[in-house]
């Protein structure tokens, strides 16, 4: 039977991953296990359940700071913040869905910890640019803080930076500190139809090299714009091409009108406001086009590279066959759904990144495959070792999430 | 400092024939006179003299010299401009200066892809300067951008005036490529966003030079807003200034720019360029928005509105950008201002929770008249960074010696209420001792163990930011405890 360990403070915390170290048995760090698909399947037999640690320590709205036990549901942060009329800027996506649950799951440190990101990555930086300080144990059974409590800070190695997004590899969380933004007053979207991938690519381009302040773009073949919970995209019959602007009411209206000018010779458009734009960055967020009853048995993949590459990298990747698949971040972000076959794809995505910069994901498939293809893109060997050095400083016995990134990491 | 090794400092002519070796030329510098150019940085109160001064020109002649270095045992500080204000490039005599100045080019401007690859050596204002015939520019902007190089800005994690809305450094960068103590290269993103493994990019951003030597940078540019509109607000009170910072903040706007200045920094800067400042006031908030021309009219409406219910007794509004650079020009300033109303300065850089702010200059103003020595404050208000600027004589016996006492304390105090010892000159040498003060001893070991996975031996930027050295061997053991059992009462599944 699987054993759980649940600590109540981050002392208890510290003590089972002291015994975990003595014992060389290996713990499976969880917050409430929303994102377990997400990774390499971790060899352990014990978990180390951070559930119970929950609870917003301190908030304070006009100092952009908010100080959670790393535990707290997201659902929670979510409300406090909506509440004061504040957000997480880095519009922390919902994978839940897609990896069959509910949507609303998942807890703070668990979107910190793999530096989970959404649409407004592009203008607002990515959760580890607004992960301000933290309490965690390490691999040693130790207790540590890094970072501070206020905005600006460079006191000491910037840890909270590495920590995100190393999957539970080197601490367990207990509590963090996180920087938080008045939530936009208006969020518009721009929708351009029947782009074909170089169109989109220009049209996004050009919006974000704009004097408008684009928060979002992103391309939908017409499949997946088909499958958009919101009618304006679903009934296109077209490829679809969207533009987010947010921020005051007539600030925004102005930089619609006038992105639609400035993109009304590449193809004829519309405009989304509040409630529909809002449903759908959410739903591009979580990989919503390539989920929801469609891919159900296919690897899906999200593939980060130079914007200007985009398209023609998504042309290797897809070859002769019609591919399931969108661009977010204007077009550095690749969605892909995949066959799972024998590699997930694998050969095919890293092989469509040969020769430039950029790394792929394997954010979803069976536990097997997930074992045997590299789920996060392989290191070069410099890299390596320096990542086995960095985890021997942190947790020199491999007992956190051993293997969830990396193997023997 | 670390004691000089004798051995090294016996073997200067050895070392630097064989640097001469790697990077030919006069691109060792041995000459006593020569080497003085660089005893210091921008924290000139402490100086020492370099066993060599290296100025290597391409990556591959840097990661031969740290190769070599770390073959001989020989420390290694690296320097971009020297503008530091902590002391992160204070030579050490029997360690080489290397210097990164002649790594000077920027070498590829991509605006499709936002951004710009530039060597090290390259001033942070020269990347807005190649961009900005364009409409583009470079961020993050520390007062010292005219000289600053973007290699320090990367070690350093620097700020500036903008950073509440634009970022710091690190949330400005794409790429590094980095050389490490034992010569080898890594080359770390690139254009696209993230990075596969650890975040090193974040990681080695305000490592201040202790992790590595940076080759190459990818900044991410942005477009310039298509205007900008400041409003200078007069309070009676510092308590007021800060309770309309909060307002401005819970309303929902984040200005691009956000500062508050203390009377003594207001008459400093008001006798020195004539801004046109109020000199009947406590304190002085200049709020700057940018964006839209629509947007920032509206805001500026707003902000209006707000600072009046906050009791400001004076407000002006720029009607031109005449105006609004002239609101400006005292805040930026206010260094070299009080620069002439007393022989010396010494500028600190804590950051706070803004609330906290008047209990704070209560605090700091007790200090000055305990110490016998004048202070100003210039506060970037958005995100509670204090730079209190100490003013003393250091050719009075004793009074650096005091005014580093008094800095001291109020950096004791920004961490007593809930800030840190630093918001963005770095710990350095000047804080090194004061680390304590916001960590514990475990919280240094783990940030140490991070400095081992990459020298292992100590030798880059050695004494600096940790109050104590200790040596990889001892950090990496750990002490077991077999056979307890984690806290019998623990909730099992």
């Amino acid at each position: 039977m699987r054993e759980t360990f649940k600590p109540e403070d981050s002392k208890q915390a510290a003590e089972a991953v002291a015994w975990a170290a003595a014992e060389e048995a290996p713990l499976e760090v969880l917050g409430q296990g929303s994102k377990r698909g997400l990774g390499r399947p971790v060899q352990a037999s014990r978990d180390l359940d951070l559930s119970a640690l929950s609870g917003i320590a301190s908030y304070e709205p006009d100092e952009l700071v908010l100080t959670a036990a790393a535990g707290t549901p997201m659902a929670e942060i979510e409300q406090a913040l909506e509440a004061e009329g504040q957000m997480l800027a880095f519009e922390p996506p919902d994978l839940g869905p897609l990896y069959g649950r509910e949507a609303g799951g998942g807890s703070i440190g668990g979107v910190l910890a793999c530096n989970l990101s959404g649409p407004r990555r592009i203008k607002a930086g990515a959760a580890r640019d607004h992960f301000l300080g933290l309490e965690a144990v390490s691999g040693r059974g130790e207790i540590f803080r890094a970072g501070g409590k206020v905005v600006k800070n460079v006191t000491g190695y910037d840890l909270a930076k590495l920590l995100a997004g190393s999957y539970g590899t080197l601490a367990a969380f207990t509590e963090v500190t996180v920087k938080v933004l008045p939530r936009p007053e208006k969020t518009y979207s721009v929708l351009l139809f029947g782009l074909d991938d170089r169109g989109a690519l220009e049209a996004m381009t050009r919006a974000l090299t704009s004097e408008h302040e684009v928060s979002g773009a992103a391309h939908l073949p017409e499949a997946m714009a088909k499958r958009a919970p919101v009618d304006y995209l679903a009934e296109a019959g077209s490829n679809v091409t969207a533009i987010r602007v947010e921020g005051p009411g007539p600030s925004v209206k102005h930089r619609v009108a006038a992105l639609r000018q400035e993109l009304g010779d590449l193809a004829p458009s519309e405009e989304l406001h509040s409630r529909n734009s809002a449903t759908l960055w959410h739903w591009l967020a979580g990989g919503g086009p390539l989920a929801n009853g469609v891919n159900e048995g296919a690897a899906i993949w999200r593939l980060s590279t130079t914007p200007s590459e985009g398209p023609s990298v998504m042309a290797k990747i897809a070859g002769e066959e019609t591919l399931e698949s969108y661009y977010d971040w204007g077009g550095g972000l690749l969605w892909l759904a995949l066959p799972q076959g024998e590699d997930a794809g694998a050969g095919r995505v890293r092989g469509a990144l040969e020769g430039l910069r950029g790394h792929a994901t394997l954010l979803r498939a069976d536990d097997a495959l997930r074992a045997a293809v590299p789920v996060f893109e392989p290191l070069d060997a410099a890299k390596g070792a320096l990542t086995e050095r960095i985890k021997d400083g942190f947790d020199p016995r491999r007992v956190l999430n051993p293997g969830r990134m990396y193997a023997g990491i | 400092m670390p004691r000089p090794d004798d051995g090294i400092l016996a073997r200067r002519d050895e070392i630097a024939a064989a640097l001469r070796e790697i990077v030919p030329g006069e691109g060792v510098v041995t000459d006593e006179d020569e080497r003085r150019a660089y005893e210091t940085d921008g924290l000139t109160a402490y100086r020492d003299l370099p066993l060599a001064v290296v100025l290597p020109e391409t990556r591959e002649q840097a990661s031969r010299v740290l190769a070599y270095c770390k073959e001989a045992g020989v420390k290694v500080v690296p320097r971009g401009a020297g503008t530091g204000l902590s002391g992160g490039a204070l030579p050490l005599r029997d360690g080489i200066l290397l210097a990164m100045g002649k790594f000077n080019r920027i070498l590829e401007v991509d605006y499709d892809n936002r951004c710009v690859v530039a060597q090290p050596g390259v001033t942070n204002l020269a990347i807005t300067q190649a961009v900005e015939a364009e409409g583009f520019y470079y961020a993050p902007d520390p007062s010292s951008q005219i000289a600053c190089s973007i290699g320090g800005n990367v070690a350093e994690n620097s700020g500036g005036v903008h950073c509440l809305k634009y970022g710091v450094t690190t949330n400005n960068l794409l790429g590094l490529e980095v050389v490490l103590m034992d010569g080898s290269a890594i080359e770390i993103g690139g254009r696209h966003l993230d990075s596969e493994g650890y975040d090193l990019l974040g990681l080695l951003t305000g490592s201040e030079g202790l992790l590595g030597v940076v080759t190459e940078v990818t900044v991410r540019i942005l477009r310039k807003p298509e205007t900008a509109r400041a409003l200078l607000v007069g309070f009676p009170s510092s308590e007021q200034a800060g309770d309309c910072v909060a307002a401005i903040i819970g309303a929902g706007i984040i200005p691009g720019g956000m500062e508050i200045m203390d009377a003594n920094a207001v008459r400093a800067a008001e006798d020195f360029v004539k801004a046109g400042y109020p000199l009947d006031v406590e304190a002085l908030l200049i709020v700057e928005l940018d964006g839209p021309q629509v947007e920032v009219d509206h805001l500026v409406a707003q902000v209006g509105a707000i600072a009046e219910a906050k009791g400001a007794v004076t407000s002006k509004v720029s009607e031109s950008e005449e105006e609004r650079l002239r609101f400006w020009a005292g805040r930026k300033a206010a260094f070299p201002a009080i620069g002439r109303i007393t022989p010396d300065y010494y500028c600190m850089d804590g950051t706070i929770p803004r609330r906290r702010l008047p209990e704070v200059l209560k605090r700091m103003t007790e200090m000055s008249e305990r110490y016998g020595l004048g202070v100003a404050n210039v506060f970037h208000a958005g995100d509670g960074n204090l730079h209190p600027l100490i003013m003393y004589d250091a050719n009075n016996p004793g009074e650096l010696e005091r005014a580093e006492e008094f800095g001291a304390e109020i950096l004791k105090l920004c961490v007593e209420v809930g800030g840190v010892l630093t918001g963005e000159h770095g710990v350095g040498v000047e804080k090194r001792d004061l680390m304590g003060e916001m960590f514990s001893e475990a919280d240094l070991k783990q940030q140490q163990r991070v400095k081992c996975a990459f020298d292992p031996d100590a030798l880059l930027n050695p004494g600096k930011v940790f109050p104590q050295l200790h040596r990889c061997a001892e950090l990496g053991r750990m002490h077991i405890h077999r056979g307890r059992m984690p806290f019998p009462d623990l909730p099992r599944f």
